[in-house]
């Protein structure tokens, strides 16, 4: 097994008033491997994702990443080898777009400041409609789109970024069996390739199935580490047993 | 008989209108003035289509009612209808509100809503009183000041509209030139940051150009209406389409003709002010792109419905048969 990491936090800790959401998190995310981010509601799942990507500024802590030649280097460095996908209620898809434009949108962050996307950039983002089971979509509204046409849409995007590393928030909430088994099969084949993909997960049942690592989070770091070993009955009653307090036991 | 010299008198009311809507069309005032709303109309169709994309109409709407005390004060100060002066302290009060209303509802003391409009209202009264007690002073010089609450274009001068023209220009190339970062920081900003672009620049600069464009339309809409004009060419233009560029584009013809007919419409009587004719014309557009658009358009619905009642009907229908 590869033990390389391609992210990793050290000490990070997150408020947003006087109770911390995130406390002394220690963790990483392997290189060419599928993790899972598991906890209850509120356990801050999205927030340590946002705090990797910056969004948030932690109190305490360091998150650093590594890619092929860039080593332990701040986000900010390798911000373009870094694809996000942030959960697909989070935007108005009322906006005058087609999906092609969207999907597009990936490329923006190679082109840098002012340069337009030429042929190869949508030549390119067709390619990852086809991908992702949409190739006649691209000169489709994007309010037209379903649920799971959406979340393929967003994942199209991450995909044209052509990056090391994928953070996904939740992007099986949601979508139907079909489309929940499009996407996983290609993040599959993105591990396949050498990328590393950092999913934020709630269903416990699929788990098994579908990640090699997993991190439980409630506020704190429980357990973490490939799914057939840490994936156990006593780590996820220890990670959702704070739930059942609804948050009064804590404080 | 009679019915002929009504005939008559007709006739010479219709001659004598559109010899006056001749003469109106060659005055060189209107024509400057008319151009300076009309390019003002496509400004701000252009950026209000960020300000509505953005959910950020009432925003403008506040920061405009805002600029009227700072209009004031920069008046007490020099004591001169100077606008350079005038809308440097229309910028800072309107700023002022902003930051104020944005600390409100982010230490979630009071919610957005309730923030936007206690501001807007509490800041409007203070530059009525502060406009009131100037006129009651014996200046001569604060004629015309009342202008900036219902605008009154005809004030305008030819160095007016060559500020608006000049720094809609600016606006415009700047559209122009960061229409992909503006495009993504507007559907989502949160996706924008991670790739590289700075959110701070990319957003300030967006928020600077709908405030230019609010204190530009001050003199001229006033501080009242003039975020209808912001928001009213865009809402009427995303009916039509749903592509962003042809959104814009429209956005800046409806805002261009409602500009040039609400001038024209306060020209023709006197002391009409020019704020709520451009305004009743942009409605106009709203209403009749929220009625008759194809595909969006309410009529289009409803008739969609229908035809598909009227399918579903027949299947169930020749099923029972």
């Amino acid at each position: 097994m590869d033990d390389k990491q391609a992210i990793s936090i050290e000490h990070l800790t997150v408020a947003y008033d006087a109770r911390p959401v995130l406390w002394n998190i220690t963790t990483g995310f392997k290189e060419g491997r599928l993790t899972a981010i598991i906890g209850p509601n509120g356990a801050g799942k999205s927030t340590l994702i946002k705090s990797v990507l910056n969004f948030l500024q932690p109190i305490t802590g360091t998150v650093a990443f590594s890619i092929q030649n860039e080593q332990n280097v701040p986000y900010k460095k390798i911000k373009n080898k870094v694809a996000y996908v942030p959960q697909n209620t989070s935007v108005d898809w009322d906006f005058p777009a087609t999906v092609l434009d969207v999907v597009l949108m990936g490329r923006y962050g190679h082109l840098g400041w002012l340069k337009r996307p030429g042929k190869r950039d949508k030549d390119l983002s067709k390619q990852m409609l086809l991908k992702v089971g949409l190739p006649t979509f691209a000169s489709r509204q994007i309010s037209q789109l379903s649920g799971g046409q959406r979340q393929r849409v967003f994942l199209a995007r991450a995909l044209a970024q052509e990056a090391d590393i994928y953070i996904m928030d939740e992007p099986l909430s949601g979508v139907d069996m079909k489309t929940e088994r499009i996407i996983m099969k290609l993040l599959k084949k993105l591990v396949e390739q050498g990328k590393t993909v950092i999913v934020v997960h709630h269903d416990l049942q699929t788990v098994e199935d579908y990640f090699d690592d997993v991190v439980f989070i409630n506020r704190e770091v429980i357990a973490q580490g490939p799914v057939q070993e840490a994936f156990t009955q006593g780590n996820i009653d220890e990670t959702y047993h704070q739930d059942r307090n609804l948050g009064e036991g804590e404080g | 008989m009679k019915l002929i010299i009504r005939i008559e008198t007709w006739e010479k009311v219709k001659a004598d209108m559109l010899e006056q809507i001749r003469l109106l069309l060659n005055d060189y005032t209107f024509q400057v003035v008319a151009l300076g709303t009309g390019f003002l109309g496509l400004l701000s169709g252009v950026i209000g289509t960020y300000a509505t994309l953005r959910k950020e109409s009432l925003l403008g709407d506040a920061l405009s009612h805002a600029a009227l005390p700072g209009i004031g004060i920069g008046f007490i100060l020099i004591q001169r209808k100077e606008l350079s002066v005038l809308m440097l302290g229309a910028i800072i009060s309107g700023l002022i509100a902003t930051v104020i209303i944005q600390t409100m509802s982010r230490k979630t003391v009071v919610k957005l809503d309730s923030a936007l409009s206690l501001i807007l209202s509490s800041f409007f009264g203070l530059g009525l009183v502060i406009l009131t007690s100037i006129q009651n002073n014996p200046n001569a010089q604060q004629a015309g000041l009342s202008n900036f609450i219902f605008g009154q274009a005809s004030a305008m001068l030819r160095s007016n509209v060559q500020l608006i023209g000049l720094t809609g220009l600016v606006l415009l190339v700047l559209v122009a030139l960061f229409w992909k970062e503006f495009k993504v920081f507007t559907f989502d900003p949160m996706f924008g940051r991670t790739l590289g672009f700075s959110s701070k620049i990319v957003e300030s600069l967006l928020s600077t150009m709908i405030v230019v464009t609010i204190i530009l339309g001050l003199e001229s809409v006033g501080v009242i209406l003039i975020s209808a004009l912001l928001t009213g060419p865009s809402v009427a233009a995303r009916q039509w389409t749903n592509r962003l560029s042809l959104v814009m584009l429209l956005a800046a013809g409806i805002g261009f003709v409602s500009g040039v007919t609400g001038t024209f419409i306060s020209s023709m009587g006197a002391r009409i002010p020019t704020g709520p004719s451009i305004v009743v014309v942009v409605s106009m557009f709203v209403f009749l792109s929220l009625f008759i658009s194809p595909g969006r358009g309410i009529l289009a619905r409803h008739m969609a419905y229908r035809k598909r009642q009227k399918v579903f009907m027949k299947q169930i229908r020749s099923l029972e048969e």
